[in-house]
């Protein structure tokens, strides 16, 4: 097991100087009202940095394109204020924000050429035709569609489409460009491709990425940072890796990779850190999460590739029988039933050397270091 | 590139023979309603082409002689004293009329209808019928008691005079009926649906994802609906300019009753020849007349603007 940094991780690029693009103050976004009201967001509040790729994750319906929404300004929020560098833009109609958005279906102009939606933005800026030709030419060479400048957008392509979408929303050079599950129509493979190429983009231009997806593998590989949102509230802010291996409660834990669940029992809280009690009576220290509650019943996670196994279960140790065994090239999942009936799932990497011969109906230990357990907000 | 390969590839002979294939099917299943069309249309057109280059019969009617004498009369007139020739002064006046009111009112009923239209299109989708059939409830009735129902509405003892005299804003009626504007005010109304419905089915395909790009790329109200909704709506907004300029140019019952006697147009000019005036060949002469004019105009109209369409 690699040591694991507990919330250390090093910064994304210039975290010290990092100035603060869009803000969301207590932000609540109610649709409908009386008994259908639906409260899309719930007093959210974030801070995305200036420069960064921050991605909005969750599952359908949590309120991301909703946010997404407030940002650009086609809706307005219940309460709580949007701030863009420090300016309330609440009251602004988006075509006063310098926010330019990629929408989910691309909504390219359909009855203009691939240049004329990519010059839209610029010439309602009233900007002079030749800088906006420039900056076209440009734009098509940054996303590599040169060849396609007179092309009408139905003439061409999904992946090219998107590609147009992308040039659209930059040629304007926006503070902040939102990405409403941009990459979600299109194929696994292409999916691929453009996400090393937003990555790109993001680099090359330096304006700040607000990213939505409901894909948490893509969530992962591609933010400098990341939130995790549930049913209108964000539950957890911060880089993949802090997200990933020190989940704050139990839905982000969940939803993010496999995990295993234990119930423990608290003994001492101090100031940052708690020492707990796990099932097999041993005690470990964690430190706590962000906004714990203390209480005597907590539930811990534990990734299964941060377990191990051993074949004498020692003093302490979690045990149980191992009841299946799945094989899945990379690695082997070991699944162990507890004592207590809860199973456990060991995940071991492949390394080519033939992993221990461990077989269904075997007693065996779960090993995994205190760095490797998660105390649950929940 | 690829494009200009395929464009100029040659269809092989199993790609030509399905296509023949296909235009065989197609001109079987149309051949009931081009039968009809032939029967119900292109006959009693024919008809009246024939009767154009006839003799009026002495109370109505024609006789079977061949004449150029109507159509020579749709542009001149002859003095019954000297046989002197000059210009027909009197139709050209209500050819102008026509075309004039008729343009006014496909102008207004546009300016009225795209909001209206818009209004509609943007209410949730189980509301739409609802307004659509607040629309379409003038049909119930009869055109004729619909234009006298406007007769009522602006004549000088009228609702609208008493209440602006009441309101104290004039103090003596506004003489409209028997005027123009009387005619215009009664087209457009009539006519308005046949606006309102095409540009509402144009609107109500419009993906409205596409106004929010354009408000996200800067476009202000005024420019969203200039370089998005109304190109993009265009073919609703030909549609209803057609559907109303072509009926009201031929309009007769609202001239004749908003209009009085005198405001004549094309309509009332035809029909007069048909009625009082005892000349069926120069009534079917000035028809053949404005339906040239209205298929020159229209082939004109549909031309350029699918020309400014390519060019956007
Ligand atoms: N215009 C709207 N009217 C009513 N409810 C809405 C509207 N837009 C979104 N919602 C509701 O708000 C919640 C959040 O929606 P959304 O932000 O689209 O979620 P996500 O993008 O995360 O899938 C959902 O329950 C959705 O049904
Ligand atoms: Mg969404």
């Amino acid at each position: 097991m690699e040591g694991l940094s507990h919330k250390a991780e090093s910064p994304p690029r210039g975290q010290e100087a990092a100035v603060t693009a869009v803000e969301a103050r207590g932000v609540t976004k109610v649709f409908g009202g009386g008994n259908d009201a639906v409260i899309a967001l719930d007093a959210v509040s974030i801070a995305i940095r200036e420069n960064e790729f921050f991605t909005l994750l969750g599952p359908s319906g949590c309120g991301k394109t909703t946010l997404l929404r407030l940002i650009a300004g086609f809706d307005h929020p219940t309460g709580g204020n949007i701030v863009l560098y420090g300016e309330d833009i609440s009251p602004l109609p988006p075509y006063k924000r310098p926010v330019n958005t990629v929408f989910q279906n691309y909504a390219l102009f359909p009855h203009m050429t691939v240049a004329e939606n990519i010059g839209f933005g610029l010439s309602m800026l009233g900007r002079p035709k030749a800088e906006i030709d420039d900056t076209v030419d440009a734009m098509l060479r940054l996303v590599r569609m040169e060849e396609l400048k007179n092309r009408r957008t139905s003439q061409i392509s999904g992946g090219q489409q998107q590609r147009v979408a992308l040039a659209r929303a930059l040629a304007p050079r926006p503070k902040v460009l939102l990405l409403d599950e941009p990459l979600s129509a299109l194929d696994f493979k292409l999916r691929k491709e453009m996400q090393i190429e937003l990555k790109r983009l993001q680099h090359e231009t330096g304006i700040t990425f607000i990213f939505v997806t409901h894909d948490q593998e893509e969530a992962l590989t591609m933010s400098d940072r990341l939130a995790v949102m549930s049913q209108g509230r964000i539950l957890q802010v911060g880089s993949p890796r802090e997200i990933y291996d020190h989940p704050a409660d139990h839905f982000v834990a969940d939803f993010i990779g496999e995990t295993n669940f234990i119930d423990a029992e608290i003994q001492q809280v101090e100031a940052d850190a708690v020492t707990i009690r796990l099932p097999s009576e041993k005690t470990v220290r964690t430190p706590l999460p962000e906004d714990f509650q203390p209480r005597k019943q907590v539930s811990l996670a534990v990734r299964p590739e941060h377990a191990d196994l051993t074949r004498q279960p020692a003093e302490g140790q979690l045990s149980g029988t191992l009841e299946n065994v799945v094989y899945f090239g990379t690695g082997t999942n070991y699944f162990v039933r507890l004592p207590d009936g809860s199973e456990f799932v060991v995940r071991v990497a492949n390394r080519g050397e033939g992993n221990g011969d461990y077989r269904v109906g075997d007693e065996l230990g779960i090993a995994f270091s205190a760095n490797a357990i998660q105390l649950l907000r929940d | 590139m690829r494009n200009g390969v395929l464009g100029n590839r040659q269809p092989s002979g199993l790609e030509i023979e399905a296509r023949r294939q296909t235009v065989r099917n197609y001109l079987l299943l149309c051949t009931p309603a081009l039968l009809l069309l032939l029967l119900a249309a292109s006959g009693p057109l024919l008809i009246v082409v024939v009767y154009s280059f006839l003799e009026p019969g002495e109370y109505s009617g024609v006789v079977w002689r061949f004449s150029g004498e109507a159509w020579f009369n749709v542009l001149f007139s002859r003095d019954i004293f000297d046989d002197t020739v000059s210009l027909a002064d009197a139709h050209l006046t209500i050819l102008w009329r026509s075309v004039r009111l008729s343009l006014l009112t496909t102008l207004l009923a546009f300016l009225l209808g795209f909001p209206t239209a818009y209004f509609i299109a943007t209410r949730p989708a189980s509301q739409r019928p609802m307004w659509l059939f607040l629309i379409t409830i003038p049909f119930w009735t009869n055109l004729l008691i619909r234009t006298f129902a406007i007769m009522e509405v602006i004549r000088n003892e009228g609702i609208l005079n008493t209440l602006l005299q009441a309101l104290g804003l004039i103090d003596s009626p506004i003489q409209i009926l028997y005027t123009d504007t009387a005619v215009t005010i009664g087209m457009v109304y009539v006519y308005l649906p046949l606006m309102v419905l095409p540009l509402y089915a144009a609107m109500e395909r419009l993906d409205f994802r596409l106004v929010e790009a354009g408000y996200d790329l800067y476009a202000s109200r005024w420019q969203v609906l200039r370089k998005v909704i109304i190109p993009l709506v265009k073919p609703g907004i030909v549609a209803g300019t057609i559907l109303v300029f072509v009926p009201s140019l031929g309009a007769y019952v609202t001239p004749r009753v908003l209009g009085g006697g005198k405001n004549m147009m094309l309509g009332n000019l035809i029909e007069l020849q048909f009625g009082q005036g005892r000349n069926w060949p120069l009534g079917a002469a000035l028809s053949m007349t404005l339906l040239v004019i209205v298929a020159i105009a229209l082939a004109y109209y549909v031309r350029s603007a699918s020309k400014s369409d390519a060019n956007d």
